[in-house]
């Protein structure tokens, strides 16, 4: 094949002509407009939609170790809360014996000295018996002693009775000197 | 056949001819017209060549490709989505995001744009049949420089102002005064009128001078044959061939990424904020 060219000097290589400019500048501007309309565009949101999707995968995730640490702490804070119950009921407990052995110590001198009290009571009051009856059979045997060995019935009550009680508070006042420290012994 | 005196030894490849070694006749070396081809067809009064049909075949591919893998583009990708988008990210992360920062985004479509035309074009220098690389043609990049000069230009005004902009183009900053004097004329003619030169012929130079390294060789393989000695000068050549298409591959991808960076830079500067 010849090539059939009617110049004989060929164009020179460094010289652009026109219509191959325009031709590349239609050519790239097609590109250009493919590109910028429609090509990036539509991978750009796909990327981004990738990007979303692994973003929100790892924010599921910290979601779930957000809720998981969240329930932890609620639970050590109720185990605290409940390990804080236990001593209050430990401690409440403790005091509520105390103060229920203090109480039951309490009644029981009370009721121990109510006792004493009432033992002492009994002890005066026989005791006054005693001494009275005991007067009372000393009179009379002193009488029939006295009646014997003077051989004589008094006959004036009133200085009987005088004589005797003369005679009985003497004794009692020769037995004074030694009953106070027996009855102070027993007063303990 | 009869050859036609219309047409000089310059315009035809040895394979046109039976020049071989020791014919007597001269080693048909490529010329300027190993650039000229005669139209394909006419559409109109408007002759279609080669180049052309390339230019838009590139046009085509890249845009095909492209809408197969992003048209759709899923949340899970597919293969050529994968592809497509390492592609995708090496220009948007690896050129613009690098270079402009972070106002790089309204940027990326003509960057990516840029990138894949410029090395689509470059390739065919080494796909059989097609074999010639589109930009080797001036013209070609020379209306890709065209847009990244119309780009830069706008920009720079754009951001800082008529005063702002010509101050961004013309007077670097922080320098002794009298240096100005002789400073803002060359900055003027570097920034304005070297640059988009620069970009057109740093491209057009590249892929003229390696289509025509690969024609010398093939040549040289064809032109060496035919005797015993021919034939290692021709196995030489033809390695000489296989290795510089492979140096080919290289250099259209570097040159592409050149020219695309380069344009990030541009718009980078256009950007800066006047000092």
């Amino acid at each position: 094949m010849l090539i059939e060219l009617a110049a004989e000097e060929p164009m020179s290589p460094v010289l652009p002509v026109v219509p191959e400019i325009v031709i590349g500048l239609i050519c790239f501007g097609v590109v250009y407009f493919v590109f910028h309309k429609k090509l990036l565009p539509a991978i750009n949101k796909a990327l981004d939609e990738r990007r979303e999707a692994i973003e929100g995968g790892m924010e599921k995730a910290e979601a779930a170790q957000a809720e998981a640490r969240q329930t932890l702490e609620s639970y050590k804070e109720q185990l605290a809360e409940a390990r804080h119950e236990a001593a209050r009921m430990r401690q409440e407990a403790q005091e509520q014996g105390a103060s229920l052995i203090a109480e039951m110590r309490e009644e029981g001198q009370r009721q121990r000295e109510e006792l004493i009290a009432a033992g002492h009571a009994q002890i005066a009051a026989d005791r006054k018996q005693a001494a009275e009856l005991l007067r009372q059979d000393v009179g009379k045997l002193a009488i029939e002693l006295a009646g014997r060995l003077v051989g004589e019935s008094l006959e004036d009550h009133a200085r009987q009775s005088r004589t005797i009680d003369r005679f009985l508070d003497d004794l009692e006042e020769q037995a004074g000197r030694s009953v106070p420290s027996e009855s102070s012994e027993a007063g303990r | 056949m009869p050859r036609e005196f219309t047409v000089s030894n310059d315009q035809v490849l040895a394979f046109e001819t039976d020049c071989h070694l020791f014919d007597g006749c001269g080693f048909p070396a490529p010329s300027e017209w190993s650039f000229i081809f005669d139209p394909l067809f006419t559409i109109g009064s408007f002759e279609v060549d080669k180049p052309m049909a390339l230019v838009v075949l590139s046009t085509a591919i890249i845009c095909t490709f492209f809408w197969v893998a992003f048209s759709r583009a899923k949340v899970v990708p597919g293969k050529v989505q994968l592809v497509a988008e390492v592609l995708y990210d090496f220009v948007r992360r690896g050129i613009a995001r690098e270079t402009i920062g972070k106002k790089a985004e309204p940027y990326v479509p003509l960057l990516m744009s840029l990138f894949f035309f410029v090395w689509i074009m470059n390739i065919w220098a080494i796909i059989p049949f097609a074999q010639f690389p589109a930009t080797s043609i001036i013209a070609y990049p020379a209306a890709l420089a065209l847009i990244v000069w119309a780009t830069y230009m706008t920009l720079t005004f754009k951001t800082n102002g008529f005063v702002g902009g010509m101050r961004n183009l013309c007077v670097p900053s922080g320098l002794p005064k009298g240096i100005y004097v002789i400073l803002t004329p060359i900055e003027f003619l570097s920034n304005v009128i070297v640059r988009p030169l620069t970009l057109t012929v740093r491209l057009f130079a590249n892929m003229f001078a390696g289509h025509l390294l690969l024609l010398v060789f093939i040549i040289g393989t064809w032109y060496t044959l035919g005797s015993v000695v021919g034939t290692f000068y021709a196995a030489t050549s033809m390695v000489m061939t296989v290795a510089l298409t492979f140096f080919e591959l290289f250099i259209q991808a570097l040159q592409a990424y050149v020219f695309t960076a380069l344009t990030a830079t541009y718009i980078s500067q256009a950007l800066e904020e006047a000092h």
